[in-house]
């Protein structure tokens, strides 16, 4: 082991924290972009494949690069260093452009494709949609739509950063595996094995449905629509084998791993939303608000956006059952699965909730408060033979669901909000399906983590990096389990945690005891000693 | 009753919120370092940018409203012990009913030429993690004095901004004072490894003034070499902050000293933390432990005596942890630098060199003593109920994954610990591999 010399000095002792190396890769990252952006700001000649094939390695090779260079060159282990000191980072000048740039591209994407260069009325694809026409070709013989871009852009930040996400988190295995699956899952289930898929099927495509396997009601906020179920119901083996193995995710698989591992089994390991978040936003999950106000607002925002997502499915699919008997069940049929299942739910979770001792009379009041009047609505209108509902036409919801949470929300505020409010924005305030998981992995989930013993020293680097904005230092000061609806299990507190006091662990054993224990009360009442 | 509690470390608010929670007296904290409770130990995590000042905050700022706990920003000069009332920097004159010191410690300084220099200081309090700040940019070296905790937290946080660290360090190796040898070469080692100039068994002669008085560079006792460096932290320990009150009519020794109830020599006056030494500790502890845990426990312990609800302090069974650089470290139990001879010790250390486990064990009945890990994590509550239960160390290593608390996934080396103890003790065990969280718990409610 050689000492260093005193007398080496180094050229800038106080360079900012990107040296050359970093720069010159976040350049040929920024090339690439910089091709795509031309596309799409018309120069028409770089609409060939050999320009799209140079695009995407350029920004393979920056961001690779450029993450080899920030992590691979120091020592593993947690080295934040200089995260609230970039401008990038912390919601600086970069920081505030990025997140306004990101915004405007969702904006266009969902509103105004026509500006990406979407060909309108059948017409060819220019600019940013034309530059991706050959990669669609080659996968299913038709020009790129808008959401083929995106699809491609989204996957390419997924496995991208991915790849950084696992350097700088190297010394961890429950890291990388994790990573590696998130990035598996959608770049084969999420990429690659639809849109093949397609172009094996010529039919696939013109009945369209989502080929995404892991993706699930109610994330998947069209799951239930008419033309999504009759479009899986007449593509043979291929379209039935996705309606059942769908069915059976909603309704057993998820409650199952959910019950077993928490929520984390879908949100940080398998989920598209989820693997934008923990790759592409890892750089901003301190930016979460970790207040309790905002825990307040979360807690109602994302359960609000839950019922919305059952009362618009429901509204839905009372609305076509009415055309006939071809879907199996009729209206009246529909009505009284709904009704039973939520009154079922409301039992079940007024159940656990007393069990769990954790809630109040409040929240039992408000679950049973909701379902009833959905059930009673819903009743009403079935018996008097109404079409709708709920006395809206049944597509009003879908319309403004559609508008407000599957694009709005999740899309702009989702992901073009990462630099300014942390990259779990959409799964903390408005995912419907993170909803659901959090209630079973609060109510009946062997899932949560443990703190060790008296060990924590209220640094804060667990609450700083939680993405979700738990407070999760509030726990492990106090040596209580942490037990919240909202934690994906991404471990990064154990990660950053300097103490070794965070550990993520399932059991059975207490499952409704699990916050009972708080171990940091050094006096316990019946260690008197009286003088 | 007015309970004023002067400093608003984690001694001092353990004790605000436990009061808090055992009665309605009326209560304030008082401190000149800052505003609201922050957490010491994340001061470095500040400089190196993982945090930002607001982060270290363990409770929000409206907390201490709703919990009715007044917080007053000033400084006491002075105390009258007589009429109950301190005076503070602002003329503001407070009184009290009782009184809890919590007043924490300062940097040690051991009458080197030139330690009162600027650009030389300790890092104990925000102001001196603020004159670090402002001392950064004209920084080519920094030379830290002093192997400690502190030390190599000030160490790592310079190389977080690229700036060179010469360590002089008094000991053979890395706080050996503390550590067993072999743990202390392991960190030794890893200190060097991240490119810090460690210099062991080296003291400090003088800091050299460059003539305006700034610091500008320091010469080592032993060798006479001369560093040049635009900043010298001192980091050889600390001593209870307390010579302001030495004329106060409080007994002092190191620290203020108090009784198994926390109470001083006067009446309702008692002391916590860092700045309190207990007259009489515990078998096998000593009078002054300034450890945040020990800080945490006495705040709690002192709050039942303010509300008359008498308790005696016991620290219970040590433990502590720390990170150097990389490395983990956490002790559970009786870990001393040398071995002592009625204890038998089994050390295995994992090929990279980085981790580590050592059990200590006595030498007739085999009853466990303690533990010391670098990184591997050890679950407190399963250590502390072998050591408490004095389980013989055949036991504890067939279930040595009880404690396991690595994250998922992680290399368990159980069977290469456990396989080294065999041969090492010529003992055959039985190592119960597979652990889940189940048997844990069932393990520490049997």
């Amino acid at each position: 082991m050689s000492q260093v010399q005193p007398s080496m000095s180094l050229a800038n002792p106080h360079p900012p924290f990107f040296d050359t190396a970093q720069r010159i890769w976040a350049g040929i990252s920024f090339l690439g972009i910089g091709m795509m952006g031309a596309a799409g700001f018309g120069v028409a000649s770089l609409n060939k494949s050999h320009f799209l094939t140079l695009s995407i390695a350029l920004l393979a090779i920056g961001i690779i690069g450029f993450s080899y260079r920030t992590f691979l060159t120091r020592s593993e282990g947690i080295k934040n260093n200089g995260v609230w000191f970039s401008s990038t980072m912390a919601r600086g000048m970069i920081g505030w452009a990025a997140g306004i740039v990101i915004t405007l591209f969702y904006v266009l994407l969902y509103w105004y494709p026509a500006y990406l260069g979407l060909g309108s009325e059948g017409g060819s694809n220019v600019g940013l949609v034309g530059f991706f026409d050959p990669l669609s070709m080659t996968f299913k013989g038709v020009p790129a739509s808008q959401w083929f871009v995106y699809g491609t852009l989204y996957t390419l930040a997924i496995v991208l950063f991915g790849i950084r996400f696992i350097w700088r988190y190297r010394h961890n295995r429950y890291q990388i595996i994790r990573t590696l699956s998130v990035m598996g899952f959608q770049l084969f289930f999420a990429y690659m094995i639809p849109e093949i898929m397609e172009g094996l099927n010529s039919d696939l495509n013109t009945k369209w449905f989502d080929k995404d396997l892991k993706n699930m009601w109610p994330l998947d906020y069209d799951f239930f629509d008419q033309w999504h179920i009759a479009n899986m119901s007449t593509t043979g083996l291929v379209g039935w084998s996705f309606l059942i193995f769908s069915l059976l995710l909603i309704f057993f698989i998820s409650p199952l791993l959910t019950y077993k591992y928490g929520k984390r089994w879908y949100c940080s390991w398998v989920c598209g939303c989820g693997g934008l978040a923990e790759t592409a936003g890892d750089p901003f999950r301190h930016l979460s608000d970790k207040s309790m106000k905002a825990w307040k607002i979360e807690r109602w925002l994302i359960h609000g956006v839950l019922v919305f997502s059952i009362i618009m499915t429901i509204a839905v699919v009372y609305g076509y059952l009415g055309d006939g008997n071809q879907y199996y069940i009729t209206r009246t049929t529909f009505t009284w699965i709904v009704v039973s299942l939520l009154i079922a739910s409301a039992v079940v979770m007024y159940f656990f909730m007393r069990k769990n001792k954790y809630s109040g009379e409040s929240l039992n009041k408000i679950i049973a408060g909701i379902s009833g009047v959905v059930v009673i609505i819903l009743i009403i209108n079935s018996l008097a033979g109404s079409g709708n509902a709920f006395f809206v036409d049944n597509y009003f919801f879908k319309k403004w669901y559609g508008l407000l949470i599957g694009a709005a929300f999740s899309g702009v505020i989702g992901v073009g909000f990462y630099p300014l409010m942390g990259s779990r924005v959409w799964c903390r305030f408005g995912c419907p399906m993170a909803a659901i998981l959090g209630i079973q992995q609060k109510f009946f989930s062997k899932f949560r983590i443990t703190t060790n013993g008296g060990q924590c020293i209220s640094c804060g680097n667990c609450s700083t990096y939680c993405e979700m904005g738990i407070d999760v230092r509030m726990y492990a000061q106090k040596g209580q389990d942490i037990v919240r609806a909202s934690c994906v299990g991404c471990g990064i507190c154990a990660a950053v945690c300097p103490r070794g006091v965070l550990r993520l662990e399932n059991g059975s054993l207490d499952i409704f005891e699990k916050t009972e224990n708080v171990r940091n009360i050094h006096i316990r009442p019946e260690a008197s000693t009286t003088s | 009753m007015h309970v004023v509690i002067l400093g608003n470390g984690i001694s001092g608010v353990t004790a605000a919120r436990w009061i808090r929670k055992l009665s309605d007296h009326q209560i304030t904290i008082i401190s000149s370092e800052s505003q609201y409770f922050y957490s010491r130990t994340a001061l470095m995590y500040i400089y190196m940018g993982h945090m930002r000042f607001e982060d270290t905050k363990p409770y929000e700022d409206w907390f201490w409203a709703k919990n009715r706990i007044d917080l007053v920003f000033d400084h006491v000069n002075e105390i009258d012990f007589e009429k109950k009332e301190l005076k503070c920097n602002s003329g503001e004159e407070i009184k009290y009913d009782k009184l809890v010191l919590a007043v924490g410690s300062e940097s040690n300084k051991f009458g080197w030429p030139g330690q009162d220099l600027n650009r030389v200081r300790g890092l104990y309090s925000l102001q001196d993690l603020e004159y670090l700040e402002s001392c950064t940019k004209s920084m080519n070296r920094a030379v830290i004095v002093g192997g400690g905790l502190i030390g190599i937290e000030l160490a790592e946080m310079l190389l977080s901004r690229r700036i060179p660290v010469t360590m002089l360090v008094r000991e053979e190796y890395y706080w050996d004072n503390i550590l067993p040898k072999e743990e202390a070469r392991m960190i030794s080692r890893h200190i060097r490894r991240h490119g810090i100039d460690l210099r062991l068994q080296s003291n400090l002669k003088e800091i050299h003034d460059d003539g305006s008085g700034n610091a500008c560079g320091i010469t080592i006792a032993e060798s006479g070499e001369r560093i040049s460096c635009e900043y010298v932290g001192l980091t050889p320990g600390v001593s209870p902050n307390v010579r302001w009150l030495k004329e106060s009519g409080l007994n002092i020794n190191r620290g203020i000293l108090v009784n198994q109830y926390l109470e001083t020599n006067i009446n309702d006056v008692y002391a916590v933390g860092d700045c309190a030494e207990l007259t009489n500790p515990v078998e096998g502890r000593r009078g002054i432990e300034a450890i945040w845990y020990t800080g945490r426990m006495m705040g709690e312990t002192c709050a039942y005596n303010v509300c008359n609800q008498v308790r005696s302090y016991d620290p219970g069974i040590w433990f502590n942890s720390a990170k150097f650089l990389d490395i983990e470290y956490q002790v559970y139990g009786e870990i001393p630098n040398q071995l002592p001879g009625a204890h038998k010790t089994f050390y295995w250390e994992h090929p990279d060199g980085e981790k580590s486990l050592r059990i200590n064990y006595h030498d007739r009945d085999f009853h466990i003593i303690g533990f010391n890990l670098m990184g591997i994590r050890f679950r407190h509550e399963v250590c502390e109920k072998w050591i408490a239960d004095q389980l013989p160390i055949e036991e504890v290593m067939s279930n040595l994954a009880l404690a396991h608390f690595d994250p998922e996934f992680y290399d368990a080396h159980y069977r290469d610990i456990v396989k080294s103890f065999e041969s090492q003790s010529n003992m055959s065990i039985e190592f119960n591999g597979r652990v889940n969280l189940n048997r844990v718990l069932q393990f520490l409610n049997s």
